[in-house]
């Protein structure tokens, strides 16, 4: 029989989400937290992510990821936040019971007051977009490529194709350059880059790699080992386009082809899931369909700053606050929001009205001098948006009062 | 005098392009580029700079490798000769995040800092 032990707050992953909902959770004042990570050491993805850029609106400053994790853990050791690493968390129940286990504590149950959500996401593998050809040995999804190179001093290849132009895919693209290899190409299906363009420019432009829009991989080549890719242009419905074939020689093949927010615990639980984001449906406060179970950063939604998903961190860490306090306002009137066919994905989900909220938005495709609306009561003019930049907005909480149906939220081109 | 050149300004997400060249001695820019936009790419054009994060050789650690990056940028040709010259710095602890690792990397006047802790 395994013992409970009871606690008021479990975090689960202490990468930026789960770090920062931490330390706010204990600068509210909930003393009675444990932040659980896998890994032997906390900062989640950030260890790896050795690149710049991260921390601009945090610490108004351009740091690497590990620099951004270490600020987190300063803050983290200051407000004595307590750690459980190397232990993985094997289940989590409706009724809060988490049931974790290490190689120096066995197992472990606890009955938690509230839990937060911070595990992240993983990223897409081959088999999930299915790339015709042999399975040799070469071929790598980008963010395992670079945890080889940047932790454990690992080249996966000396001539690359990358596959996908998501900001890891070009990010990996410099950092194999400067590190010696040769980046044949990046090849991305859609006709714009996925990443932003400082990085198309930074780390594509400056070492004279071409993209390829509108490109995918037709065929991989080789029998032990990766010998080379056959690119084919695709037309707008994503078929290969005949006689666009050029086959290209490399040894090594990078898969930059998204994210997927792992939420394999709260699926068991029985958190309803969003199909179009991969993460939770959460109210304003960050709770889920699972009364006191909160959910932020990657595992929610895929964010495209780091910022941001610290920022998510604390508002769950302030709506945990509130549900171990027995202080949350009453959600019984919630409105459900809906975006029209230029909205990607809107997080929250819905709305009490109780407060300011802050929507995060990614629209479908570009778009340039657009108006935002959300309801009748609110409206912003944007000079452009692009499903690569997720927009950040806040609605004054009137907009969300006494509106019974959902509230629409819908972009026009002026 | 350098040709002229098309330039994307990463000043913000937005990627404004632009048309830069040299006329009697002054840096040129057309397009439809505000004021920070406009001072980026001069000096983008005149010598692009950038910082340098990489990562060194650990004396024993588990994982085998140490970020680092330069403390400011670094004129971009320089790139490849700062990765060769890194190639043989290694670590020793204990290292706080933010002490200098090089100092004035290639006389360039900019350091090169540790971007974490490490300890024995």
């Amino acid at each position: 029989m395994v013992q409970k032990a009871h606690i008021d707050l479990a975090i689960i992953g202490s990468g930026p989400a789960g770090l920062a909902a931490a330390v706010e959770a204990k600068r509210l004042g909930l003393r009675d937290l444990v932040v659980f990570d896998r890994d032997e050491k906390p900062g989640g993805i950030l260890r790896q992510c050795i690149h710049a850029g991260f921390g601009l609106d945090k610490f108004k400053e351009q740091l690497t990821g590990p620099e951004y994790a270490h600020r987190y853990l300063k803050m983290a050791e200051a407000e004595g936040v307590d750690f459980s690493l190397n232990t993985t968390v094997l289940e989590m129940d409706k009724d809060r019971v988490l049931t974790v286990v290490s190689e120096q504590a066995g197992l472990r149950q606890y009955e938690c007051g509230s839990i937060i959500l911070a595990m992240g996401c993983r990223e897409r593998p081959r088999g999930a977009i299915g790339i015709p050809g042999t399975r040799p040995a070469g071929i790598f999804t980008a963010g395992h490529a670079q945890r080889l190179i940047n932790m454990e001093g690992y080249m996966p290849g000396r001539t690359v194709v990358v596959l996908g132009s998501g900001d890891i895919g070009l990010i990996m693209a410099r950092r194999l350059t400067l590190e010696g290899a040769q980046v044949k190409a990046v090849a991305e299906i859609l006709p714009y880059p996925s990443g932003l363009v400082r990085n198309v420019v930074q780390c594509l432009h400056d070492f004279d790699i071409p993209l390829l829009l509108t490109h995918t991989v037709a065929e991989v080549h080789g029998d032990r080992r990766v010998q080379g890719v056959t690119l084919v242009q695709v037309d707008d419905q994503w078929n290969p386009v005949q006689g666009t074939e050029r086959r290209i020689d490399c040894d090594t093949l990078l898969l930059s082809v998204g994210l997927i927010p792992e939420n394999e615990l709260s699926k068991v639980a029985g958190v309803s899931m969003d199909s179009r984001t991969g993460g939770a449906y959460v109210n304003d406060y960050f709770e889920t369909s699972l009364q006191g179970v909160f959910s932020c950063g990657n595992v929610l939604h895929v964010n495209d700053v780091v910022d941001n998903v610290s920022s998510e961190g604390e508002s769950a860490a302030h709506g945990a606050y509130l549900r171990v306090e027995g202080r949350m306002p009453d959600m019984t009137s919630m409105v459900s929001l809906q975006g029209d066919e230029t909205i990607g994905q809107i997080v929250p989900h819905r709305v009490s009205g109780q407060k300011d909220t802050t929507l995060h938005i990614r629209v479908k495709r570009p778009m340039s001098k657009l108006t935002l609306r959300v309801g009748d009561g609110f409206e912003k003019k944007l000079p452009f948006a692009r499903p690569s930049e997720m927009i950040w907005v806040t609605v004054p909480k009137e907009v969300f009062r006494n509106a019974g149906a959902p509230i629409m939220v819908c972009c026009e081109e002026r | 005098m350098r040709e002229a050149k098309n330039l994307i300004c990463v000043t913000c997400p937005k990627g404004c392009e632009a048309r830069v060249w040299a006329e009697e001695g002054s840096v040129k820019v057309k397009g439809k580029i505000c004021k920070k936009g406009k001072s980026y790419l001069e000096q983008e054009f005149r010598e692009p700079k950038r910082t340098l994060t990489t990562t060194i050789l650990t004396q024993d650690s588990r994982l085998k490798r140490f970020p680092v990056r330069t403390s400011g940028p670094i004129p971009k040709k320089d790139l490849f000769r700062a990765m060769d010259y890194l190639s043989s710095v290694k670590v020793r602890p204990p290292v706080k995040a933010s002490d200098v690792i090089v100092r004035d990397l290639l006389q360039t006047g900019i350091d090169v800092i540790a971007c974490d802790d490490l300890m024995e």
